[in-house]
């Protein structure tokens, strides 16, 4: 036995370990597969209820994708928590490679769990009167991952640093549903009152939604498309960076 | 291999290790006993570079804990108290994984987990959820796991919790199996007594503190002779008594007095006979490590 493996080249220890966590994400998401309707179910049953209630199933549209992205992104990251004491982190958190790298594999993993659970939603696009001609759908698809990447972020941002999964529960009540309901998911920038509006306005969701609003040609689509991207992006590289500083962080308490 | 050096660590005010120094050679089993809250978990996050101590340091192959954590990391292989394995992946895909965070691929690490998996008895399993496997056979792929990247030093937090005393015994085995094959230094925390027993050495650890070190049987020698143990209704007067008469260590503890004692068979006789109708039973045994925890700490490990 020699003493120490060979390893391979600072590429290879930076991808390797990214994408072998994101396939793991993949893995157990295909053998899990009934777990989907968790979290496509009541996003689902929200649209239907409010879009058919106030006959008008496209204005909730946008919002209802994001929502479903939201709650994968939540189920994704709050299992970051238990991960940790008991659970494949364990291992990560002692070996090599570098934090940033895992931190990449995993959430670039439960993004695309997100994503591929916000696009089976599009499928009921005709319901609320959105045709996604041929060109509309690179954009579309594109800005789902891009949302579904950020909210992944902000989702492990917030888990690393908790102990308990009760902890982000109060989190998710108390911050990521409010976020979602001033977001324009509900009703628009334009007619909103005053501190609503500028709580809309500082909110990063609202640009997700209005994204998705550019890009399925629905109306209420404000803030403008640049603007929506350029910001959707930029939290979701921010967070990113977050994420892998606060993973990095060594600290007189233990990780786990 | 390992050296540990006025090693200090507090939670807030709290004190879980108090300057505690030690140092483990190439290619032993070193074992950290101690009942739960000893500062056993303190010292092996410690080691295995989950966090930084407060103060003094622990150096592993070279290389400080807490300033060369990547450089640790490749030295050491880690097994768990708890389970670090993906329930919903098969043993193969574990390892696979594994040995991705570590930079292994293609053939390397192909023939690294044949070697783990045909080393700890597992190729039968290889394609089998984690989640259908018993606590013994985890065991040994969190054992195969932390070696694919072939671990100069192997760290592990009570490995054999919840294990029958079988798959326990079996265990053992390929832990020494380790060290004689590879020269692995295995550094182990317990509190079951059959496993310490088994270390090359080890220390005793109590609130923070080294209360003793050495071989088992160095640390058994230390106390001389047997130990007699005698149930009664009222220890404390009954070991006075014999501290008084046959000046003996004699402790009492929960209805019991503890002797150590030379010819423990002779002073049974004699300590029936001197105190009629206050022993209730009797007991005795060579000294054991519980005992030489006794000793020094008045507390009992398990």
């Amino acid at each position: 036995m020699s003493l120490c493996g060979k390893r391979g080249p600072p590429l290879n220890s930076f991808i390797l370990p990214a994408a072998t966590l994101w396939q793991r994400e993949m893995i157990r998401f295909w053998r899990q597969r009934s777990r989907v309707l968790s979290v496509v179910a009541s996003p689902l049953i929200f649209w239907l209820l409010m879009g058919y209630g106030s006959n008008d199933l496209g204005r909730y549209y946008s919002g209802t994708l994001v929502l479903t992205v939201m709650f994968s992104a939540i189920f994704s990251t709050i299992s970051i928590i238990e991960d940790r004491r008991e659970g494949f982190l364990l291992s990560m958190l002692v070996s090599p490679a570098p934090r940033t790298s895992l931190v990449l594999g995993k959430i670039l993993g439960s993004a695309t769990l997100g994503w591929i659970q916000g696009l089976m939603l599009l499928i009921f696009a005709p319901l609320a009167g959105v045709a996604i001609g041929l060109a509309d759908i690179i954009p579309v698809i594109a800005a789902m991952f891009l949302i579904s990447f950020t909210l992944t972020g902000l989702g492990f941002a917030i888990a690393w640093k908790m102990d308990s999964t009760a902890a982000f529960h109060g989190v998710m009540m108390l911050l990521l549903v409010p976020m979602w309901m001033v977001s324009g998911a509900l009703f628009p920038m334009a007619t909103a009152h005053g501190a609503v509006k500028a709580l809309m306005w500082a909110n990063p969701m609202t640009y997700s939604v209005a994204l998705l609003n550019h890009t399925l040609r629905l109306p209420n689509a404000s803030p403008g498309a640049t603007e929506s991207l350029l910001v959707t992006a930029a939290c979701g590289l921010l967070l990113l960076l977050l994420s892998g500083a606060l993973a990095a962080q060594q600290s007189t308490r233990s990780a786990a | 291999m390992i050296e540990v050096q006025n090693l200090t660590h507090r939670y807030g005010e709290r004190v879980a290790l108090s300057a505690v120094s030690f140092a483990v050679k190439k290619g032993e089993i070193f074992g950290l006993l101690g009942p739960n809250g000893g500062g056993k978990s303190t010292l092996f996050r410690i080691l295995s570079t989950m966090m930084v101590p407060t103060e003094g340091k622990a150096i592993i192959a070279g290389h400080d804990v807490a300033r060369e954590p990547a450089a640790v990391r490749r030295t050491v292989g880690v097994v768990f108290q708890t389970q670090s394995l993906d329930k919903a992946l098969t043993v193969e895909e574990n390892l696979r994984a594994q040995g991705h965070l570590h930079s292994l691929s293609g053939a390397t690490l192909r023939d690294r987990m044949q070697n783990a998996m045909e080393r700890l008895g597992l190729e039968d399993r290889r394609k089998d959820l984690v989640d259908t496997l018993s606590g013994g056979l985890r065991r040994r792929v969190e054992i195969a796991k932390a070696l694919l990247h072939r671990p100069q030093v192997l760290l592990m937090d009570e490995a054999s919790t919840g294990l029958d005393p079988a798959a326990r015994r079996e265990l053992s085995q390929h832990i020494e199996n380790l060290r004689d094959r590879d020269g692995v230094t295995i550094l182990l925390t317990t509190h079951i007594l059959a496993e310490a027993d088994r270390c090359d050495r080890l220390v005793l650890l109590h609130q923070g503190n080294i209360v003793s070190q050495g071989s088992p049987a160095e640390l058994r020698s230390s106390i001389g002779g047997d130990v007699v143990v005698l149930e009664t209704s009222d220890a404390e007067s009954l070991a006075a008594g014999i501290r008084q008469r046959f000046s003996a260590n004699a402790s009492a503890r929960d209805g019991q007095v503890r002797v150590e004692i030379s010819n423990g068979h002779r002073f049974i006789a004699e300590v029936v006979e001197a105190f009629p109708g206050a022993v209730d039973s009797v007991g005795l045994h060579k000294p054991s490590l519980e005992d030489v925890f006794v000793r020094e700490t008045g507390a009992s490990i398990e």
